[in-house]
């Protein structure tokens, strides 16, 4: 146990500067999927056949690839396409494209699910499609989309590690990094493993919260 | 000032409107009743373009009624609807709710909206209930804050599609009370229910309607009182007198 406290003060400040990296992603693709989840979801829910086949078969092609086969698209593909990306860049691109199909999926339930009388109130005092949306529908579908959305970001939060295949030295490429240097590997993975754990713990903390909120209505 | 010609609408193979041909003049009070399914409400979402039609022609003060034109917006806000399930925002207070279609589809000012929609509310007697949002307040009220949603557009007509259907029976005559002030202050109201008292007393005509078509229609009083057609007669003898 002894051992155990030495090493990790001794490797916290590297792990530190994964964490940073870690929530930069964690960040970056949470607000990327969400703006494109927002999109695909409205493009769904537009009633316009065309925008709403299109988003289908987007979200299942985007549902279809693992995370990994896209971010080796991005990271290592996309350069022979002559599109550089950065490490970083394609990890948050990679990211919020793949869970935008989760957050689109997620949005139109929250949409799908306020009352059909909701609507046609909003209709009856000469509201259109965009002003019904924004006045009436997505202020109620926050409170029903929010408990899932707290599960995205804990599962981003966690999924932002594979982005240490493409090289993104976040916390678990740092993690990885130290112990194979210096083959402490139950003090470094344990390590890592209570920091990832200490960052979801307030993100579990905010999805109970919502929990509560959305079940008082 | 309202005006169908010959109306047909099918939902898939059912047809429920077989030619419906009715005009509703400025002021008028007309009421539609007629057993359930008949196509009653479908008459009404018509009217206003919530649902739309297969055959025939509706026009609101020499406007054609189309749901995918751009001048249903110009219709609805002339044309209010009040419904069945109220359908308040519940996210909004009573207020709120009233003043949200002057201020975001006719963008009235807010100090205007604001005024209006207090008077309103005064109106349908629910001043003190203009913060309250609509789970804490009862059916009747909610009906009347619907109401004062309504009016707030300044329509021209309202529809009513079955107000106190959804009503516990003590809180009906609220609503009604609202509804008979506003035929007497000469609003002109498309008025479907099953209150056969409310129709004959404020009512200026009557629809019966079955089976997707106008069966009798005339005076109220006349036609509730001595109906000419069997069907008529069968109705409202069950509706009157259940037991």
């Amino acid at each position: 146990m002894k051992g155990f406290w030495h090493d990790a003060a001794e490797f916290f400040p590297i792990l530190m500067s994964g964490v940073a990296l870690t929530i930069v992603v964690t960040i970056g693709s949470l607000l990327l999927s969400t703006a494109l989840g927002l999109i695909w979801a409205m493009m769904r829910v537009s009633g316009i056949k065309a925008l709403s086949m299109l988003s289908a078969s987007l979200i299942n092609v985007i549902r279809g690839i693992p995370i990994i086969v896209l971010l080796f698209y991005l990271y290592f593909v996309m350069p022979d396409l002559g599109v550089t990306l950065s490490a970083l860049q394609a990890a948050i691109l990679g990211l919020g494209i793949a869970y935008s199909a989760y957050q689109a999926e997620n949005f139109r339930a929250g949409i799908e699910a306020i009352d059909k009388g909701q609507i046609e109130a909003a209709q009856s005092i000469g509201m259109g499609w965009w002003l019904t949306m924004r006045r009436v529908v997505l202020p109620q579908a926050v409170r029903i989309v929010l408990p899932p959305y707290g599960n995205v970001m804990i599962m981003m939060l966690k999924d932002s590690s594979q982005a240490s295949t493409i090289t993104v030295a976040e916390l678990a490429l740092q993690g990885k990094l130290i112990a194979s240097s210096t083959f402490k590997n139950t003090n470094v993975f344990t390590l890592v493993a209570l920091m990832y754990l200490t960052m979801s713990i307030p993100l579990i903390l905010l999805v109970r919260h919502f929990e509560k909120r959305a079940g008082k209505r | 000032m309202i005006e169908l010609n010959d109306i047909h609408k099918s939902f898939g193979k059912v047809e429920v409107l077989k030619g419906i041909t009715a005009s509703v003049e400025k002021g008028e009070v007309v009421c539609i009743v007629g057993p359930s399914g008949s196509g009653k409400s479908t008459i009404l979402r018509c009217i206003n373009g919530l649902e739309s039609y297969d055959r025939g022609e509706i026009s609101v003060e020499g406007l054609k009624v189309d749901r995918d034109a751009p001048s249903i917006v110009n219709i609805r806000t002339q044309v209010s609807m009040v419904f069945q399930r109220f359908n308040l925002f519940p996210h909004r207070t009573a207020l709120e709710n009233v003043i949200e279609g002057p201020l975001y589809v006719k963008k009235e000012p807010r100090a205007q909206a604001l005024e209006r929609g207090r008077a309103l509310l005064a109106q349908v007697g629910l001043a003190e209930k203009a913060d309250a949002h609509p789970p804490q307040l009862s059916g009747g009220q909610q009906q009347r804050v619907a109401i004062a949603r309504a009016l707030a557009m300044q329509p021209k007509a309202i529809l009513f599609d079955e107000p106190t259907s959804a009503l516990d029976p003590e809180l009906v005559g609220d609503v009604l009370g609202v509804m008979r002030k506003l035929a007497d202050d000469g609003m002109t109201m498309v008025v479907v229910t099953h209150e056969m008292g409310f129709a004959r007393d404020v009512a200026d005509r009557v629809l019966f309607i079955d089976g997707g078509v106008i069966v009798e229609q005339g005076p109220a009083k006349a036609l509730l009182n001595q109906p000419q057609h069997p069907r008529t007669q069968d109705f409202l003898r069950r509706v009157l007198h259940p037991l």
